[in-house]
């Protein structure tokens, strides 16, 4: 048991990464990583929500007959969202400022409703809350080493720090969407590469 | 799988519906105070940050409406008053040109009319790209101009405004919301 627990947990950061190996939810993925602190408040606010819906789906999983549950799923999702948009413009005004306009997009990430529909319908609460946890964390860590690449190749800084600045010519179309494929398709061969050694 | 009957159907979706609108209004209502207050706060640090005269009044209980040019929005205008006289605005303004869609500023004047700063209070921009306008690396360039000149415009339309690199749209929109809070300005000028 306690081994299922540990591999529900790791299983989203390596073998399973959501971003790196599923490939899911890649319109964040490649929408907002242009810096890395940018990725870290996106992974964040994702893994949030991810352990809201995944406990919630898993508590009323047994109510909720399996022909109607998408439905379902996305009202529950989206309540979720806009409750955390709420609380986060209200009481937290200055991180809002900075992620206000990704946190809509996390109601379309399917990240959110590939693991409500995987993992919260068939298991009880603890483990959905473990994968959750695993899934949010894999997330964030692509998300940020992604946002990493980009920032230091595109505007010669790393989390804000400028070692380069944008006097140094950094390589700009890191930033812009051509890059952010190009650093993703990168980093998903550098990444599925060292994880089978 | 054994059939489920509709009615059962309608009465989860139901219970569904219900039970998130119920969270969302009970979350909106317990919410709607402190984001008016957030927002007025962020408001009023936006404002005392781009007026540069001393003042001693609040220019945020005294703020007028100006109807834009062509019908298009109001614009707020905030009165910096010391022992009653005014020394300088700050006008929110706004351009729906931006990149985002929708960008707001807050813009502080002179009386004579040059640009003593500005804040962006709300936009949609690019995080690394367009979102730059709101350094101070481009939004100093601004400080001591006078909207009035023909050359208010960015570099690549002719101006002598040096535009975000790779963001031109942003930068035009900036530009845009500046020139509309100029010509409020102007209508309050002349009234006054």
């Amino acid at each position: 048991m306690k081994q299922v627990s540990y591999q529900n947990l790791t299983r989203g950061i390596i073998s399973e990464n959501p971003a790196l190996v599923m490939l899911l939810g890649m319109c964040p993925t490649l929408g907002v990583t242009t810096t890395a602190l940018n990725g870290l408040g996106m992974g964040l606010a994702t893994l949030l929500v991810l352990i809201l819906s995944n406990t919630a789906i898993s508590l009323v999983k047994n109510f909720i007959p399996s022909t109607i549950r998408i439905p379902c799923y996305i009202t529950i999702i989206a309540s979720f969202v806009t409750v955390v948009e709420l609380l986060m413009t209200a009481y937290l005004p200055n991180l809002h400022a900075a992620l206000g306009i990704y946190i809509p997009l996390i109601v379309v990430n399917c990240i959110i409703l590939g693991r409500a529909e995987a993992f919260a319908a068939h298991n009880n609460v603890f483990q959905s809350l473990l994968d959750a946890l695993g899934m949010g964390i894999g997330f964030t860590l692509a998300l940020v080493a992604l946002g990493l690449i980009r920032e230091i190749l595109g505007a010669g800084s790393a989390f804000g720090y400028q070692f380069i600045g944008e006097d140094g010519y950094p390589i700009l179309m890191f930033i812009m969407p051509p890059g952010a494929f190009l650093a993703l398709a990168g980093l998903i061969v550098l990444f599925n590469k060292s994880r089978r050694i | 799988m054994k059939p489920v009957s509709l009615l059962r159907l309608v009465f989860v979706m139901l219970i569904v519906a219900c039970g998130s609108a119920a969270v969302l209004g009970f979350v909106y209502q317990i919410t709607t105070v402190p984001i008016q207050k957030a927002n007025d706060a962020k408001e009023l640090a936006a404002i005392s940050s781009v007026i540069m005269e001393d003042f001693d009044n609040n220019p945020f209980k005294e703020r007028t409406l100006i109807p834009g040019k062509h019908n298009q929005g109001q614009l707020t205008l905030y009165p910096a008053r010391k022992d009653g006289k005014i020394k300088a605005v700050a006008i929110k303004t706004f351009s729906d040109k931006a990149f985002g869609g929708k960008i707001e500023l807050i813009v502080g004047f002179f009386l004579d009319g040059t640009i003593s700063g500005y804040k962006v209070i709300s936009s949609k921009e690019t995080p690394g790209l367009g979102a730059k306008v709101s350094e101070p690396k481009f939004s100093e360039q601004f400080i001591g101009v006078k909207p009035k000149k023909k050359t208010f415009k960015v570099k690549q339309d002719g101006g002598e405004i040096d535009a975000v690199t790779a963001a031109t749209i942003s930068s035009r929109a900036v530009v845009d919301a500046i020139k509309k809070a100029y010509d409020a300005y102007h209508k309050f000028s002349t009234r006054m």
